[in-house]
């Protein structure tokens, strides 16, 4: 056997993945953040889609609708109790739910829509979790102080006034989780009535527990756990990935003209080294509620929320330099200015490369023009979403609010009565989905010699009859249709029962069959 | 080995257990997770002194709370029947008529009554009370012992040929095979089949017209319309208990079949039977 000496070993060039000595821990503990109050534009803009959305929900369930004497005058009301679901002048029944998984088609594809043309917009503007911690943070803001005091406050021991300030803090925060709780409850009541009854705990165990659970749940996730929420628990981040592309508009560091960062720029071009615009201030950092820094790219954390831009462009005034060092932008135009920067990605990047000798930005550099926004993709979106929309509306527009469904009796499916004749039972419903009471004529149609007799009802056996319907009710009625023997034809004959309102020439049919023995023919 | 090692990774004291060099780190509990713990432990002990818990000898400790599962039931049986009280009470008053008469009671009857129905009656009469067979069909319009409220109370009460109760409805026909010839059985049998259908040899028509007229009358009336007093029933029209047709109208009253119905009244009590007949009576052919 030949043996090969040490020298004569082949070495791998292979490194352990998971190393002792480089291993992370599993587990993490959480770092807190302390997010700086921004200014700017699109803190404005967050503030104000803050109070719009806020609005809604806090307010919505006080407006009122005036649907006349048989219905509730709440604007937006899921009336479990009675099965029915008002919003403004449209009311559903619970058949009609579809009306509703039209709605949640059209916030999905309009969830794809957004973010495929301005990213994660949902995340950074009007996702409750992002509102409500908005909202916490004004709250803690209040109290402790900006970004500097509250860490301060934090790193410190317990005193007095430390001890004031959190109970305080949490106080106000449970209240406003509360208040979140509360008003979801009155979706599904009348407010006012509600609402008393809750304070003088007269509502229903179902009211409180509601109450609790939302009230634990928001502070939970909007005081407590903050961003965890969306990094750990949400899924929308996973699922951008497959929805951004790259033309899509996100909050993007500019490194093109920001890098080489420095703190001591003079210096450094005084020396003769490249500079960027970044003078590496950490504003970016301080007011990311979500703790992370932009400069490090596209990252799963960043719900694109815009306040780094507002900041960074706060410095960039204040350094006499043109705006949008971070700004939205699409990752191919990103892409193109890095060339332009890198030279075609032969080294670093080199800031006097975007820049004209007068340094101004150079005329090659690419930006986000709004025609990007109309692609086949966003298109195809937005003809999606539209569809179903229409969809919607059309059928919205031309349901029936007047309906009659019938079950057949199957056990007997025919009675043999004395003189020979058929008789057949049907269990006939009469919907009547407006709020108004109205009289109805139920017709037979087909069904040579037959007439229809109303159980528990003194009206003669007849083709037609009249009946008077409850508004915003389902009517039962038992009906029994009796056919002489000779006029009898199959063993199973079809018939029409139709009923019409000829005040409103609103009409609905149903096609019945009526059985007969084989022998009577 | 010593007892203090600390991991050199992670920089945590491990408990000093090896195997294979494998070291289990010495990690705290985290602080909610112990205090949970010790809140479901003191949960616990307090729900087996509040709650029945312990096995005794020939029970279990009853617990401060004296909550008994039998109790629930108790009490939630006992709401059920309080909710039924005012309807029962009603039936109780009033006469099947009235009951049937009265919007709220009668959909209360029609509901218990079915329900007792699917439980004791529907073995001969049918799940939807169809009958078959020998057992009558309650759908339709033709009684053999009256379709009133009180003649259907009165039957369901009582029974039919049920010899343990002196109410019992009874009638019974005589075997014609011993009192009349077979010949003329075929005569009668084609008479009555006449009455609602065709028959193949209408010369027998006549003859039998003679023979119902002289054995059959007595009980089937005239006309053979049938008498309710005595449960004989209407030979003219479609519905037959046994079979239609001169065959089995002959082999009827060569040897007539009599079915028996038990009396209800004393397993079921009146407040049911009284349910019940309002129930048949709304199936669609009570008179």
């Amino acid at each position: 056997m030949h043996v090969l000496d040490k020298t004569q070993m082949e070495r791998l060039e292979a490194k352990a993945v998971n190393s002792a000595k480089t291993r992370q821990p599993l587990y993490a503990p959480r770092k807190k953040i302390f997010p700086k109050r921004a200014s700017g534009s699109f803190r404005r803009f967050k503030w104000l889609v803050m109070a719009i959305t806020l609005g809604i929900y806090y307010l919505m369930p006080w407006l009122r609708w005036d649907r006349g004497p048989f219905a509730p005058d709440q604007a937006v009301l899921i009336d479990l109790a009675n099965r029915r679901f008002y919003v403004f002048f449209i009311e559903i029944w619970p058949q009609e739910f579809y009306y509703v998984a039209g709605l949640l088609m059209m916030a999905g594809i309009g969830l794809f829509l957004i973010t495929s043309t301005v990213g994660r917009a949902w995340c950074g503007y009007t996702c409750p979790q992002t509102v409500w911690v908005d909202l916490f943070l004004v709250v803690e803001r209040g109290i402790e102080g900006d970004r500097n005091a509250r860490m301060k406050l934090d790193a410190g021991r317990w005193t007095a006034r430390k001890l004031v300030l959190r109970v305080s803090k949490h106080a106000i925060w449970l209240v406003i989780a509360a208040a979140t709780g509360g008003a979801w409850i009155l979706y599904f009541a009348d407010a006012p009535t509600l609402i008393g009854d809750v304070f003088n705990g007269t509502a229903a165990s179902v009211a409180y527990v509601t109450i609790a659970v939302l009230t634990a749940t928001t502070y939970t996730f909007g005081g407590l756990m903050r961003e965890q929420v969306c990094t750990y628990m949400c899924p929308w981040p996973r699922i951008q990935a497959a929805m951004l592309d790259e033309n899509s508009l996100t909050v993007t560091y500019n490194d093109w003209r920001g890098e080489p960062r420095s703190r001591h720029a003079k210096k450094v071009q005084a020396a003769g080294q490249p500079v960027g615009d970044c003078v590496d201030c950490n504003a970016c950092v301080a007011v990311c509620p979500m703790g992370i820094d932009i400069r490090d790219g596209q990252q799963l954390e960043c719900i694109t929320c815009a306040l780094c831009l507002d900041a960074c462009d706060g410095v960039m005034n204040k350094l006499g330099k043109e705006r949008g060092l971070i700004s939205y932008a699409t990752l191919s135009d990103y892409n193109a200015n890095m060339a332009v920067a890198t030279a075609g990605g032969s080294g670093p990047v080199n800031p006097s490369l975007v820049r004209t000798a007068d340094s101004t930005f150079s005329a090659r550099l690419a930006h986000f023009h709004i025609r990007k926004i109309f692609r086949p993709r966003t298109s195809f979106y937005m003809g999606a979403w539209t569809a179903v929309g229409l969809a919607l509306i059309y059928s919205l527009l031309t349901r029936d609010r007047l309906e009659i469904n019938v079950l057949h009796d199957r056990n007997p499916q025919f009675v043999t009565l004395s003189d020979g004749s058929i008789r057949n039972g049907y269990t006939v419903k009469l919907l009547n989905m407006i709020p108004e009471p109205r009289t109805i004529v139920v017709t037979m149609q087909g069904l040579q010699g037959a007439e229809m007799s109303v159980v528990g009802s003194d009206l003669p056996a007849a083709r037609f009859f009249a009946i008077a319907v409850e508004p915003d009710r389902l009517n039962m009625l038992k009906v029994f249709v009796r056919q002489p023997a000779d006029e009898v034809r199959h063993a199973a004959q079809t018939f029409k029962f139709r009923v019409e309102d000829r005040a409103s020439f609103e009409s609905d049919e149903y096609t019945a069959t009526f059985n007969a023995p084989e022998i009577a023919r | 080995m010593s007892s203090e090692h600390i991991d050199e990774v992670s920089g945590i004291s491990t408990t000093g257990h090896e195997w294979d060099g494998i070291r289990e780190l010495n990690n705290p509990l985290p602080r909610w997770w112990v205090i949970t713990f010790y809140i479901t432990v003191a949960w616990a002990v307090a729900y087996t002194i509040a709650y029945p818990a312990w096995p005794m000898l020939s029970s279990a400790t009853k617990g401060v709370l004296g909550y008994s599962s039998r109790n629930a039931v108790k009490i939630e049986l006992a709401a059920a029947e309080a909710a039924k009280g005012k309807y029962v009470a009603a039936i109780q008053q009033k006469t099947v008529s009235e009951i049937a008469a009265d919007d709220a009671l009668r959909e209360f009857a029609v509901a218990a009554g079915g329900a007792t129905f699917k439980v004791n009656c529907v073995q001969c009469h049918g799940s939807g009370a169809q009958g078959s067979k020998g057992f009558p069909n309650l759908n339709d319009d033709d009684w053999l012992w009256g379709g009133t409220t009180e003649q259907i109370q009165q039957t369901i009460a009582h029974g039919i040929r049920f010899a343990s109760d002196p109410d019992t409805r009874q009638s019974e026909m005589p075997p014609f095979g011993d009192i009349i010839t077979p010949e003329q059985i075929a005569q009668v049998g084609a008479y009555v089949a006449s009455l609602s259908g065709k028959v193949q040899d209408a010369s027998l028509i006549e003859p039998g017209a003679k023979v119902f007229a002289e054995n059959c009358v007595a009980c089937h009336g005239d006309n053979a319309k049938g008498n309710k007093e005595l449960g004989a029933p209407n030979l003219t029209d479609a519905i037959w208990l046994y079979a239609p047709g001169e065959t089995a109208i002959a082999v009827q009253v060569r040897a007539p079949k009599h079915g028996v119905m038990p009396a209800w009244i004393g397993r079921l009590g009146e407040t049911k039977v009284k349910e019940l007949a309002v129930y048949v009576h709304s199936l669609g052919g009570g008179e």
